[in-house]
């Protein structure tokens, strides 16, 4: 059911906290009762004067109803859907849930992230354990010095008549297998120690990072005008809470700085008022390759950007590095992306610029220009399969162009994209929507 | 007749109490701690049993379970008693598939080793 269908359930729900009767409210704005239930039940559109008299009569905003919950939240109920271990959930009625008891989908939204980050941490440090070999080794060690110990103190305690020979050797064994195991233990505590000074969202580094520049607006003034370091902004800032974010963000803000050295913001500005939001142009004029180009936009302020503009960097292995997000253009916080992304195309033409008009669909549709480009990391070499990172600029097309070019349809990600016969499916959708 | 085993374990106070252990119980036992030439060892060794560590140095003791079960002379049945600091439920399964006898996680119990070293030649020997 789409947001704005969804007024009446508002109104309900605000009524019913009001604590009114149907028949009152029905009698305060002038109508009757059974045309407020009507309305109450998404079965007749609302707006103008009543919209407004309702809204008086419950003391809140007349926008408080019509606007639906935010789309983040939306998406978030689906995917806590769609991790659900038996499809139970009615999973079309997200958002009209999330309408109606905002307060309660807020609870299950953030119990979803919460349980999300708490998997990954669990994963990465299952990983660690096996394949950690630092940890592995102070483990192993730990236990065969325990196992030493242990089987010569029982030869010691349950050996009846021990030549005084091996209770001399015994006894040497296990004052040295103490000794060790004091200096394992010490080691494997000290370890242990400096993992759990990290936040416990350890693993989930990208989403901090990202927390981070959206607490910045993705434009650090200090970088831009070379007062301040990338080390000073790190330092600091509650959202960088694990050492793996301030490393992430650490490699973001120094690629960032020296963007603002090579475009510097005044120039960088006047050219992007002249060009608009061409990236090509902008890569002629400036001498440089499209990533710096499509960077630079995603860290200009609004203001000086006149529209908005979403960006993703990831490896070839579909791993998202760094992403700005832009209304309706659904980045999944966890799992694959859709694999129709232009910036995947771009990584079996690596340097060859791709534009392509996409349309997402989903709960509403919105069409965007992407621009995507993939590059190696470093110089090629012989006998070296150089690494691979992409980047796509998301630039929101306006509605009155939208229909000027055919745009391809693309999703966030398959158990949210209600788009049943696509090509490029990996899983069945949990939306039973087009299904 | 002299009962024998082949002790494969790179923690010398290890060796030295099993040794003392299976010494006492009348067992003979050579010892070895280096993965790599292991196979070697056993093949001259010709034992009744092996009591393997997993974590050695040139060659794991998984690898040399695997050889040992591939091996065309006969070793393919001895009997194998594994060591290991890792007792996670892939590592004892990964164990069982290599064709592992009995499978103990350190830190054992003398006890606990003995009782295995005698089922085992027991079972080996009915057989």
């Amino acid at each position: 059911m789409a947001r704005e269908t969804l007024t009446g359930s508002r109104i309900r729900e605000r009524r019913l906290i009001a604590g009114l009767r149907q028949a009152d409210l029905a009698r305060d704005v002038g109508i009757s009762a059974s045309y407020l239930n009507l309305i109450e039940h998404n079965r007749r559109r609302i707006g103008g004067k009543l919209l407004v008299d309702i809204a008086q009569v419950l003391g809140v905003e007349p926008s408080m109803l019509t606007e639906g919950a935010e789309a983040a939240l939306i998406a978030t109920l689906r995917e806590a859907a769609a991790n659900a271990p038996a499809p139970v959930a009615e999973t079309d009625r997200a958002e009209e849930f999330a309408g109606r008891f905002p307060g309660w989908a807020e609870v299950l939204a953030g119990a979803h992230r919460r349980v999300a980050s708490l998997e990954r941490t669990v994963q990465t440090l299952s990983d660690r354990l096996t394949h950690d070999p630092h940890l592995a080794a102070s483990l192993h060690e730990v236990l065969s010095t325990a196992a030493a110990i242990r089987s010569t103190a029982s030869i010691l305690a349950e050996t009846g008549e021990l030549e005084p020979e091996w209770q001399d050797r015994f006894h040497k064994n296990i004052n040295q297998d103490a000794q060790r195991l004091a200096e394992s233990s010490r080691a494997l505590v000290t370890f242990l120690d400096e993992s759990d000074t990290e936040h416990e969202r350890r693993g989930v580094p990208q989403e901090e990072v990202e927390t981070f520049f959206s607490e910045n607006e993705f434009h650090f003034p200090s970088l831009e005008d070379g007062s301040g370091t990338p080390d000073d902004l790190i330092e600091g800032a509650e959202a960088l809470a694990s050492k793996a974010s301030r490393t992430v963000a650490r490699v973001a803000l120094t690629q960032y700085a020296e963007d603002a050295a090579l475009l510097p913001l005044e120039r960088f500005s006047t050219s992007l008022a002249a060009e608009r939001l061409d990236p090509m142009a902008l890569a002629r004029e400036f001498g440089c390759d499209l990533q710096t180009i499509f960077r630079r936009l995603a860290a200009m302020p609004q203001a000086v950007l006149g529209s908005e503009v979403g960006l993703v960097l990831s490896d070839a292995s579909g791993s998202t590095l760094f992403r700005k997000p832009v209304a309706d253009f659904a980045l999944p916080r966890f799992g694959a992306s859709c694999p129709l992304w232009p910036l995947f195309s771009a990584f079996s033409r690596p340097q060859i610029p791709i534009r392509r008009r996409v349309s997402q669909v989903g709960r509403s549709v919105a069409v965007f220009d992407c621009f995507a480009v993939a590059w190696p990391q470093e110089q090629p070499d012989f006998d070296q399969d150089p690494v691979y990172h992409g980047a796509m600029l998301i630039l929101p097309v306006l509605a009155e162009q939208a229909d000027q070019h055919p745009a391809q349809p693309v999703g966030s990600s398959c158990p949210v994209c209600p788009r049943a016969e696509c090509r490029a499916r990996r899983e069945p959708s949990i939306l039973s929507e087009e299904f | 007749m002299s009962r024998h085993v082949v002790l494969i374990e790179d923690e010398p106070n290890i060796i030295e109490a099993i040794r003392f252990l299976l010494t006492r119980d009348g067992w003979s036992v050579d010892t070895h701690s280096n993965g790599a030439d292991a196979m070697d060892v056993i093949r001259k060794a010709a034992p009744d049993l092996v009591i393997l560590d997993v974590m050695l140095p040139g060659k794991s003791g998984m690898d040399i379970l695997r050889e040992l079960r591939e091996a065309e002379d006969g070793l393919c049945d001895l009997p194998v008693l594994m060591l290991t600091a890792r007792g996670q439920a892939r590592d004892r399964e990964m164990a069982e598939k290599a064709g592992v006898s009995r499978f103990m996680t350190k830190p054992f119990s003398n006890a606990e080793v003995m009782d295995a070293v005698r089922d085992l030649h027991a079972q080996a020997t009915q057989s």
